[in-house]
């Protein structure tokens, strides 16, 4: 099989060069999308043929690496039409490692920038949405982290969007054309957390019938997101740190190092100074992530953005469930404006989730909200009136002083018990006794409440 | 007295008309290049100024690699002649078009070289 099969055999158009960047052949692919036989161009410098918008330089540059290297751009095709590509230049090298020549594919990606933009017009799912001046500080931010390879630290609560962070300055840095990679430090079990992290040789322990490349090797190039830092093994404190400090690490079970060139953020809902203080965190650790730091505001402190939060998930609700003209009744949007939110961002994703799914027709109103939200005014904060939005944004902001809410009484599921049991004693005291007006006044069918009724021994 | 504009990039044909920096206007008479040739340096690529210029140059006729069909269309309906998808150097290019021989794609070679020409 000679080469020109092969390449004719790959679904893109693909181009190989001599050392010089000279066309030496083309695919069929490449042929109809530059108009040029193959034969004519042979030679002819490859930027006059493939017309693509970046300069032969940066390509040769990246090459200069001695690896692979992708970049985005377009290129005008021989119908005069402007195209979204993926470049990716390989070198080819031959023996002793000398290189032989250059090939280079053109991925179409015209489907994905139009796949962005109907995203982005429906709102993208995985942006971070807020206008509160806290918020407005972290866009301010966000060029600063992206532009460096340094450290960084994102802390907040829990439901904060620490994660979309992270991923929101991977797309605005340099490295946005590699990898974004995310391991949660907590959920992954001690034994195995290393060889998530940094792989393992086949046979360095019980099980290990395969090399693993690990989670840094995968990030090669891009960025790797540390979650919940502060749950990370003192063990492994020390291997991460000697990633940070030398760029390169030993697999479980080999002997030879491995180089990385991955950016690392990290993010914690704890107070690593606190953890250092108390000796579960390394105090040199701390430092070398404490480079350039990002708090992310509680939603409690985020003022009119729990209004922008509530239109913007029931506007992705309707969307994907098929619905339209979905909308809050005045009630019900004073009550989620002056809830406190413990679980933040996505603790109110959930509400307007359960909802949207509990209200059959277009007005969510207050029996569709889930119990605790409603329970939350009288068991939390009895004198507190209900502000509706447009009156004061501040109002709803019962916590503003820092302090977290008593999650117990949301949390435990015997509290919720609890306030089920009162709700439903309530209704019946208001409705004389009455089960069929208790159950429509709490949104229930009659069975629903029946059960209940029979579940807490409410007799 | 025909004007004709070339986009260059190194004394070659600019491969795309939107990143051109260099222009080169060379006045015609009777199918011959006339004394009058200009060079201009561009204080930056943009498409729409170069059809501005185009325009306040009176030109008649341009040469330049890939251009996109707006641009195309938009000097085209100005009647404006346009050979675009052209691979070559800048003498070589304008040898051939004043010769009448010059066509939209064409890859013209060096003529001090093998002295053959191509249309791709």
């Amino acid at each position: 099989m000679n080469v020109l099969e092969i390449i004719n055999g790959i679904p893109h158009p693909v181009a190989l060069l001599d050392r010089q960047f000279r066309l030496s052949s083309m695919n069929s692919k490449l042929e109809a999308l530059t108009g040029h036989a193959a034969e004519k161009v042979k030679g002819i410098g490859v930027e006059h043929v493939l017309r693509f918008n970046f300069g032969i330089g940066e390509i040769q540059a990246g090459l200069a690496k001695g690896a692979s290297f992708a970049k985005e751009g377009d290129v005008i095709d021989a119908g005069r039409k402007r195209i979204p590509i993926r470049l990716t230049t390989s070198p080819l090298k031959g023996k002793n490692d000398r290189l032989d020549g250059i090939m280079m594919v053109l991925e179409d990606i015209s489907l994905l920038h139009e796949l962005d933009r109907k995203v982005l017009r429906r709102g993208a799912p995985d942006a971070l949405i807020g206008h509160s001046a806290k918020m407005e500080e972290i866009y301010e931010l966000l060029p600063v982290l992206a532009c460096t390879d340094a450290t960084v630290l994102i802390t907040g609560e829990t439901g904060t969007g620490k994660d979309l962070l992270a991923e929101a300055v991977h797309k605005a840095s340099k490295r946005a054309d590699h990898p974004f990679i995310k391991v949660n430090s907590g959920a992954i079990p001690e034994a195995l957390l290393e060889s998530e992290l940094f792989g393992h040789k086949r046979g360095a322990f019980t099980g290990a019938h395969s090399d693993k490349p690990g989670m840094f090797r995968l990030a090669q190039g891009g960025t790797i997101f540390l979650t919940e830092i502060g749950d990370l093994p003192l063990q492994l404190q020390v291997k991460l740190l000697t990633v940070l400090d030398d760029r390169e690490f030993y697999p479980l079970g080999s002997s030879k190092k491995v180089s990385v060139d991955v950016r690392v953020i990290t993010g914690t809902h704890r107070d690593l100074k606190q953890l250092v203080r108390e000796g579960t965190f390394r105090e040199d650790l701390y430092f070398r992530l404490n480079v350039l730091r990002a708090h992310l505001p509680p939603l409690r402190e985020r003022g009119n953005d729990v209004l922008l939060l509530l239109d913007h998930f029931l506007k992705q609700i309707e969307e994907n469930s098929g619905r339209s003209g979905m909308s809050f009744t005045e009630a019900a949007l004073a009550r989620l404006a002056g809830y406190h939110y413990p679980g933040n961002v996505r603790e109110l994703r959930n509400i307007v989730e359960y909802a949207a799914s509990m209200c059959k027709n277009s007005r969510i109103d207050l029996r569709h909200l889930p119990p605790y939200v409603l329970s939350q005014e009288e068991e939390t904060y009895p004198d507190r009136p209900v502000q509706p939005p447009s009156i004061s944004p501040d109002a709803r902001r019962p916590l503003s002083n820092g302090e977290p809410p008593p999650s117990s009484l949301v949390d435990s599921a015997s509290s919720w018990t609890e306030i089920e049991k009162k709700k439903i004693l309530a209704a019946l005291l208001r409705n004389n006794g009455s089960r069929s007006l208790a159950a429509r006044e709490l949104g229930w069918g009659r069975s629903t409440l029946w059960r209940k009724i029979k579940q807490y021994e409410i007799e | 007295m025909e004007k004709i504009l070339l986009t260059l990039s190194d004394r070659m044909i600019a491969p795309r008309f939107d990143l051109a920096t260099e222009v080169l206007i060379v006045s015609t008479k009777n199918g011959a290049a006339v004394d009058s040739q200009k060079s201009m340096l561009l204080p930056g690529p943009s498409a729409d100024d170069l059809c501005g210029l185009v325009m306040k140059e009176d030109i008649a006729v341009l040469i330049c690699g890939g251009i996109e069909e707006e641009h195309y269309q938009f000097l085209t309906w100005k009647k404006v002649r346009v050979f675009d998808r052209v691979i070559g150097e800048d003498e070589d290019v304008l040898a051939e078009f004043l010769r009448g021989t010059l066509q939209p794609g064409a890859i013209v070679e060096n003529r001090k070289g093998s002295g053959a020409d191509s249309h791709g």
